[in-house]
């Protein structure tokens, strides 16, 4: 799209740029937007206005919000003595969707990288020691079963203060899930991680 | 003319490209060190198969000699459930994939730094002596990238064999120096780690002097000829845990 002056070329340009979005689709959903113009368009361009003017990262997790404390930051209910440790926000978002944890997070924004140089202040370490000196008796390491997320939850782990516990979510065979379809790392998880009924 | 080849390979480094593919960084038996993209490579599908440690069956096509060229991958082996098991082992996978992807000059066969490599993953978090392997093989790569150590003999002496009582490695020259000759300099000598002598009886004290020995060497002589100030920090996060 070299012409991209007329402005519907630009907005083409722009949503082509988004994850799972082609030239071709950018196409399609930009007509789409323009031929529904008062029920799509214009509440969308409010919206992300909106949120480009309002959202930022909460100076205390990392979760995005509209005040300097996001709402589960500002929650008394939440238990403050529980940090939950996540890659980014949107790990965040599917554990609050299971509503299985009532404490509050801490989200890094990446991983430890060996070769792409992400190092512990990349990623607000120092910030996350300080936050657990201030009453937490329990960090939940929710990091992806990769190497670089296992290396970071070790790394997380090691610079927690004494008296502080450090555990991580369990690995192995999800709801649903049936043997002959996982791969052996996650069989040998799961077997390692067995227990009585 | 479009070049195809394949190979067996180590698995060193996944970086995203785009939304689906991924560049993968593979050290392969007999091609050595190689990068090339793969569709698809940076899939959630992909994901659990392309971990740093995993085993590949692995065919690389190129339009031409030069070019990034294309993997097509097969998992061979996955390591990572064994590794993640272990800080250390995992601490070990990250310090050799960040130290062969910044020292291994790329597309140069290196047959016999791959079988230690594969020796050596194959221990991480199966072979409880696997420190040692890891130590010798920082001591292999040296030797691969030209700066080899000479542990024979005495430097000063010339006396070798199991009556020298090398205890010194000077940090110059890389080369063996004995406890009495290397005495009064002692201060300024890197200690020898019994490990690098062939002594079986080496402990986590001796692991943590080899690691010195060869990170004095990766830091002060490798890192400058790739315009690096030290090792990657990698390998400082695992040299960490085993202080004597």
């Amino acid at each position: 799209m070299t012409r991209g002056q007329e402005p519907i070329e630009k907005l083409i340009e722009l949503l082509a740029r988004l994850p799972g979005l082609g030239p071709r689709s950018a196409r399609r959903a930009a007509l789409h937007l323009v031929r529904k113009r008062d029920l799509l368009l214009a509440p969308l361009a409010e919206a992300m206005a909106e949120v480009a003017r309002s959202v930022r990262p909460c100076l205390e997790c990392g979760n995005l919000s509209t005040a300097e404390r996001c709402a589960i930051c500002a929650d008394p209910r939440r238990d403050a003595a529980q940090i939950c440790v996540v890659q980014d926000v949107a790990d965040l978002w599917a554990m609050e969707r299971s509503s299985a944890y009532r404490g509050r997070y801490h989200v890094l924004g990446g991983l430890l990288n060996a070769l792409d140089g992400t190092g512990p202040e990349e990623l607000g370490l120092p910030r996350l020691a300080e936050r657990v000196r201030e009453g937490v008796s329990e960090v939940i390491l929710a990091l992806p079963a990769t190497i670089d997320g296992q290396t970071t939850a070790h790394y997380v782990a090691d610079i927690l203060p004494e008296g502080v516990q450090a555990t991580s979510l369990a690995q192995g065979v999800p709801v649903g899930g049936e043997l002959d379809f996982l791969d052996d790392g996650t069989i040998g998880a799961a077997l390692r991680a067995r227990r009585s009924l | 003319m479009a070049t195809t080849w394949r190979d067996e390979g180590l698995l060193l480094a996944v970086r995203r490209h785009g939304e689906g593919a991924a560049v993968l960084e593979i050290l392969t038996a007999e091609h050595g060190r190689h990068a090339g993209l793969a569709p698809g490579g940076g899939s959630r599908r992909m994901a659990p198969v392309l971990q740093p440690g995993a085993q590949l069956s692995v065919e690389w096509r190129a339009r031409l000699e030069e070019h990034l060229g294309s993997w097509r991958v097969e998992p061979a082996r996955s390591r990572a459930a064994a590794i993640m098991s272990d800080r250390r082992s995992l601490a070990a996978m990250s310090a050799i994939s960040a130290l062969l992807v910044a020292f291994l000059p790329e597309r140069e066969p290196h047959p016999e730094l791959y079988a230690r490599t594969i020796a050596l993953v194959d221990a991480l978090g199966a072979d409880s002596d696997w420190p040692a392997l890891y130590a010798l093989w920082e001591l292999a790569l040296l030797g691969e990238l030209g700066y080899g150590l000479d542990l024979s003999q005495c430097a000063a002496t010339g006396a070798s064999g199991p009556n020298a009582d090398l205890a010194w490695i000077s940090p110059r020259t890389g080369r063996a120096v004995s406890r009495e000759a290397g005495g009064p300099w002692s201060d300024r000598l890197l200690p020898m780690p019994r490990l690098f002598l062939g002594d079986p009886k080496h402990g986590e004290p001796d692991i943590a002097l080899a690691l010195r020995a060869t990170g004095h060497f990766l830091d002060a002589q490798v890192a400058p000829a790739f315009n690096r100030r030290a090792a990657p920090e990698a390998r400082a996060r695992l040299v960490a845990l085993f202080r004597p």
